[in-house]
């Protein structure tokens, strides 16, 4: 029996488990009402029907969970038993490729056999695969019979059957928030995991402070020394996310801020705040592509013009200025924020004093809204260096330490995706190099934000 | 007046020289000072303008096709067909593919093999299917150029497309068309062959798997800490944990997909099934941080009414505030999933940059998706992929803004002022 038909037939079991249930708590609190045991009636027959189905299908369905991870190795093992898997290779992973040829086979995913002795085995596999799948549909089945027959069995009129459905709902509702925690957790676990096995073959040290970065050199067998030192990375990312991004966006999002909060007229600020919103919600991928194809050479037309030698047509300067236009709307958002919740009172008294509005914006505004606006350009500063399509697009491969906008550049996140893309494998050092750096990334993001959202709570309480 | 002020100061005269000019200086710099709020604000919108209409200008031509007008004489051509019993068994069997080859030479001359797409016979076999009555007689029929004809035709190709352009257009049989297997068609080699309905549906898949993993558990999420969460140190930790995932980099949660899903469960690689996974992990915080303003927003009020009827806890939230927190619960989930939607590094983690030219088929097959399929076209160093890539980009801004449209008109439409 398949698995679809399994569980359609579960389904319809539990809806006949709901009506019938239902029906039956219905009849049994008629009959308790017009005997006059008014307070012996707990639950609506809803939930009476509710619970019936929950025992039916809860635990049919935990047991073909657990069976679906159970019956290919109850499978395999009476394929083994079988008279035609005596001649079997004696070695693991000959007898494995020729095993699965016969899965294979078997399921009709693939026509013929390579290998003579899985056609043998094709058989048995069949059988074996056709007698598990009905032993554990019959298994469900009858699970879903005794559950449903036990709770039925418990159908009363003073049962508490509404307590024990809203326990499960809560219970349901508690394990989903958990998952938040445990993705947290498994972020961590992997990421340490990996670094970990990366820093067993690279020595730490030379990976955070180490100057050359290499890893291709050190996947064609020339030693790990000297291949894994992440410091043009760090400079990198910083290059482009901290400093040309920010160059562009810190003026641009506090003036635009400061204009569209204080000087534009109500209808300026409707249509206006919308559409530089939606410089945030064009995808990045959109970003880098634009960067590459005509900011890019553009730039280095201009470099060229100039005279700059070592002008390249992926810049820094490129990714860092489109990145930079990407974040305008954070840093305006952030700074409309605090720039807000600055008092009013501050505001009218400088204005009574004579003080011209920018006066006001410079002098008093900006300097009271200083720390909301530092958090805002921190939290923009861990966004910038976590992007990852416009520098893989738009900045270079070249591990460069050059403070030079118009060369080269690459960055922590280009590199993940270059160590994790292509022909790889696993264990090399070069691919678990990729989870060290997003380790790095990750725990400097995180700081990022813890930094910039107590500075940003403090600054608010001040004002509270 | 004067009898206020200090001994030995004169009062300010506001009419003086120097004060006249002081004054002027400071309204001088308040008016600089707007003039550079304004130039920032117009800085940042023409930008946008600026990336729109680039996208626009190269994209625009990726929507069309260069088409020849092929005159075909069927009887005289070597097509053995009888019009009577035409089945795609017996077009497949009559070698079409060649057929075109002869005719176009003898139509166009003998660099035919050049202007024409390898795909053109599929234009004369629907030709011949919609009507085998033109079997008998000469038609002409349209069929696609060559990718150096079609570049040549729309901007700049080589010298030698240039010239075969040029007489093309002498004899009149060069036309554009609009190029519906751009939207039917799926990754190729070829780039006047490819097609963007193969990453949509990936796209389309990898959506619903998304939505149907993060709503439920988000929605679920909001609830719990909204409504019933005792303030203790496991709430906390839920919290910081959602607040700290709305922060983390997405290329953060691809790493997490490849190790745990890939590699420690062993989940199919490319599919839709762990891209949507991982990107589920993504939009969840998000649905919960929306799902959280709009249960908080729910007045006290409609609880105590509630409560005060009768109701179990259970029922105050399932019966009154989850239906009255829908719209601003829908509406984050819509930001959500149109921010999953234009999402690519994460992907590109968990190995959805495979070339796949067909279409998925379920969750479990290797797919793409729109973002992963113009970085990949970004790479081509073919110059037709430019504009398809445009293209692509300006099919996938349509869908984001019409999700966000479709966010801020349910905001509209069912925001309720308490």
């Amino acid at each position: 029996m398949t698995g679809p038909a399994i569980l359609l037939l579960l389904a319809g079991l539990g809806a006949i488990a709901w009506v019938s249930a239902r029906t039956r708590a219905l009849r049994l609190q008629t009959v308790a009402r017009a005997s006059g045991r008014r307070d012996a009636v707990h639950s609506l027959p809803g939930y009476h029907g509710w619970y019936v189905a929950l025992w039916t299908l809860i635990p049919a369905a935990i047991f073909l969970a657990v069976w679906a991870n159970v019956a290919p190795g109850l499978v395999t093992q009476s394929v083994l038993s079988d008279p035609a898997a005596q001649s079997l290779p004696a070695d693991a992973f000959s007898r494995a490729s020729v095993l699965g040829e016969a899965r294979a086979i078997a399921t009709g995913s693939q026509a013929g056999a390579f290998n003579p002795q899985s056609q043998a085995l094709v058989e048995p596999y069949r059988t074996a695969t056709t007698k598990y799948g009905v032993a554990g549909a019959v298994l469900a089945l009858l699970l879903a019979f005794a559950g449903g027959a036990y709770a039925f069995t418990r159908v009363r009129p003073d049962f508490r059957a509404r307590t024990r459905v809203e326990r499960l709902v809560m219970g349901t509702l508690l394990v989903a928030s958990l998952i938040a925690i445990i993705t947290t957790l498994g972020i961590v676990a992997s990421l340490l995991w990996e670094s970990f096995r990366f820093f067993s073959m690279v020595n730490p040290v030379d990976f955070l402070f180490g100057l050359k970065w290499s890893p291709q050199s050190a996947a064609m067998g020339y030693g790990n020394e000297d291949a894994f030192g992440a410091v043009p990375l760090f400079w990198g990312t910083i290059f482009i996310g901290a400093i040309i991004a920010m160059v562009v966006a810190i003026p641009l999002g506090l003036m635009s801020a400061i204009y569209l909060t204080q000087y534009a007229s109500p209808t300026v600020r409707k249509w206006m705040k919308p559409t530089l919103e939606m410089l945030a919600g064009v995808p990045t991928v959109v970003y880098g592509y634009f960067a590459a194809l005509t900011i890019a050479p553009a730039l280095r037309d201009f470099a060229v013009a100039i005279g700059i030698h070592g002008a390249s047509s992926e810049s820094a300067l490129a990714a860092g200025l489109v990145m930079g236009v990407m974040i305008i709307p954070f840093v305006s958002s952030m700074a409309d924020d605090s720039i807000a919740a600055v008092p009013q009172s501050m505001r009218d008294g400088s204005l009574a004093m004579g003080a011209t509005t920018s006066e006001t914006i410079r002098k008093v505004l900006i300097p009271a809204a200083l720390p909301g606006v530092v958090g805002g350009v921190l939290l923009a500063v861990s966004r910038a260096i976590g992007e990852t399509m416009i520098v893989v697009m738009a900045a270079g491969l070249a591990a460069n330490l050059t403070a030079n906008p118009f060369a080269s550049v690459t960055t922590v996140t280009t590199q993940i995706v270059q160590l994790l893309t292509g022909d790889q494998e696993f264990d090399s050092a070069k691919t678990l190099a990729a989870f060290a750096l997003g380790l790095v990334l990750f725990i400097v993001t995180l700081l990022l934000n813890i930094v910039a959202l107590r500075v940003v709570k403090k600054y608010r309480e001040a004002y509270e | 007046m004067t009898g206020a002020s200090a001994p030995g100061r004169n009062p300010t005269d506001w009419k003086s020289d120097i004060m006249r000019k002081r004054i002027a200086r400071r309204y001088a710099a308040e008016r600089r000072f707007k003039a550079a709020g304004l130039f920032a604000v117009l800085l940042s919108a023409a930008f946008l303008a600026f990336l729109l209409i680039t996208m626009m200008g190269n994209g625009l031509r990726g929507f069309t096709r260069t088409e020849i007008a092929l005159k075909v004489d069927f009887p005289a051509s070597p097509l053995l067909l009888d019009p009577g019993t035409i089945t795609d068994e017996a077009l497949n069997q009559a070698n079409l593919p060649m057929v075109t080859g002869t005719v176009a030479k003898k139509a166009l001359g003998g660099d035919a093999d050049a202007l024409l797409s390898p795909t053109a016979w599929v234009s004369i076999r629907d030709a011949i299917k919609a009507d085998p009555a033109i079997l008998s007689r000469t038609e002409t029929i349209s069929v696609p150029a060559s990718t150096a004809i079609d570049l040549a035709n729309k901007s700049e190709g080589s010298p030698e497309a240039e010239a075969q352009v040029a007489r093309l257009k002498q004899q009149g049989v060069l036309s554009t068309g609009f190029n519906w297997s751009f939207l039917s068609a799926s990754d190729g080699t070829d780039p006047t062959q490819v097609g963007i309905w193969g990453a949509f549906k990936g796209s389309l898949l990898t959506m619903l798997v998304t939505l149907a993993l993060s709503f439920p558990i988000g929605v679920a999420t909001a609830l719990y800490l909204e409504e019933y969460a005792r303030k203790n140190w496991l709430t906390d930790i839920i919290e910081v944990s959602i607040n700290n995932l709305a922060a983390v980099p997405s290329i953060i949660f691809g790493l997490l997909g490849l190790s745990i899903f890939l590699n420690f469960l062993s989940l199919p690689r490319s599919a839709a099934l762990v891209g949507g996974m991982t990107l589920a992990l993504m939009t969840m915080p998000v649905i919960v941080i929306a799902g959280r303003n709009a249960i908080k927003s729910v007045p006290p009020s409609i609880r105590d009414a509630a409560l005060g009827i009768g109701a179990s806890p259970v029922q105050v939230v399932f019966h009154h505030v989850l239906p009255l927190a829908l719209p601003g619960i829908l509406t984050g989930t819509i930001i959500g999933m149109a921010r999953a939607l234009g999402e690519t590094a994460p992907l590109l983690m968990i190995g959805m940059r495979a070339f796949i030219a067909t279409p998925p088929g379920g969750v479990t097959d290797p797919a793409t998706v729109l973002p992963v399929q113009i970085f990949l076209w970004s790479d081509e160093v073919s110059k037709g992929f430019v504009e398809k890539t445009s293209a692509a980009i300006i099919v996938l801004l349509a869908f984001l803004l019409a999700m966000n449209g479709l966010a801020i008109y349910l905001r509209n439409k069912f925001e309720t002022r308490w």
